[in-house]
């Protein structure tokens, strides 16, 4: 990572927790782990709070919509270790990769329900232009979506637009393909506690 | 479904966090980050990237805050604060957009 302290600058129980980590996943400790065990006091804490309530809290959207719209926000913002970490999981959270693959590529073409295709196109546009009108919350709303579910999804937007800048200011180091399943398992079945 | 939203209250618990809690920077130049304003150059560079442009950020922009004075802890504070701040941004005109298409001022009103 960019900053020194981001690769080196951990407790002495901490590093031996990421030597814990490295030993039974076999994969190095993704960076986006690391850095919630940096001065946690400050970030860490309240963002794992908040990352878990919107990802894995009381929804009517299922983990799996709301790992595919952390997906597609990282999409819409090109950030790579969140597009490969989260369309991993929303991918076993489907036991579909095609289906996620399909959103990424065209959200307007993909075999997925209207209500979740109209939701991804205001969080696209939220995320890109910054603003988004009462208009689109209406394209929403007449898909069959209630306001809760556009609450809980915004909620996902704004931890992922987080996360996302996050990992680009960074540098988060991208995982092979199986350093982001591995990941992916680990995020469904632990969540971001 | 309750209407208190659990997630709207988790983030503002992040929010309170990155500007007023225990940290190298001061709560002004960190509420100037969140903001991505009145920052002086070259840190604006690097803070106006993370918060609109965030896949520009270079070695380069932190190489240029550090040799302005700024720490490492300092630049991880102020660079948090623009991407919490950002999105938090994004998250209210979400709700606010919302909030007018279910015409009442409370989104709940319309669960």
């Amino acid at each position: 990572m960019r900053l020194e302290i981001l690769n080196s600058g951990y407790s002495s129980g901490t590093k031996l927790l990421f030597a814990v980590i490295r030993t039974f996943s076999r994969q190095p400790v993704p960076d986006a782990a690391k850095l919630v065990f940096y001065r946690p006091g400050f970030y860490g804490t309240q963002a794992k709070k908040f990352t878990h309530e919107a990802m894995r809290g009381p929804s009517a959207w299922s983990v799996a919509d709301r790992e595919l719209m952390a997906a597609y926000v990282s999409k819409v913002n090109e950030t790579a270790f969140c597009i490969g970490a989260h369309s991993a999981t929303a991918g076993q959270a489907y036991r579909d990769r095609a289906k996620v693959e399909a959103v990424l590529t065209d959200p307007d073409s993909a075999p997925i329900e209207e209500g979740l295709r109209a939701t991804l196109r205001m969080l696209g546009k939220l995320t890109r232009e910054g603003m988004v009108n009462a208009g689109d919350m209406r394209e929403v709303l007449s898909a069959g979506v209630s306001s809760r579910q556009v609450e809980d999804a915004l909620a996902v937007c704004a931890a992922f637009n987080t996360t996302d800048r996050l990992a680009d200011a960074f540098g988060f180091e991208l995982l092979s393909p199986e350093g982001f399943e591995a990941g992916a398992k680990y995020l469904l079945k632990r969540g971001y506690k | 479904m309750p209407d208190e939203d659990g997630k709207r209250a988790a983030h503002q618990a992040l929010v309170e966090s990155v500007l007023n809690g225990e940290g190298r920077a001061s709560s002004e130049l960190r509420a100037r980050a969140y903001n991505n304003a009145g920052l002086p150059q070259p840190l604006q560079a690097l803070i106006g990237k993370v918060a609109t442009n965030p896949a520009q950020v270079t070695d380069a922009d932190f190489a240029a805050a550090q040799a302005a004075g700024f720490s490492e802890d300092q630049l991880f504070e102020l660079v948090t604060c623009a991407a919490v701040g950002q999105s938090s941004r994004l998250y209210e005109a979400g709700l606010a957009a919302l909030a007018e298409a279910a015409g009442s001022g409370e989104a709940d009103d319309a669960t």
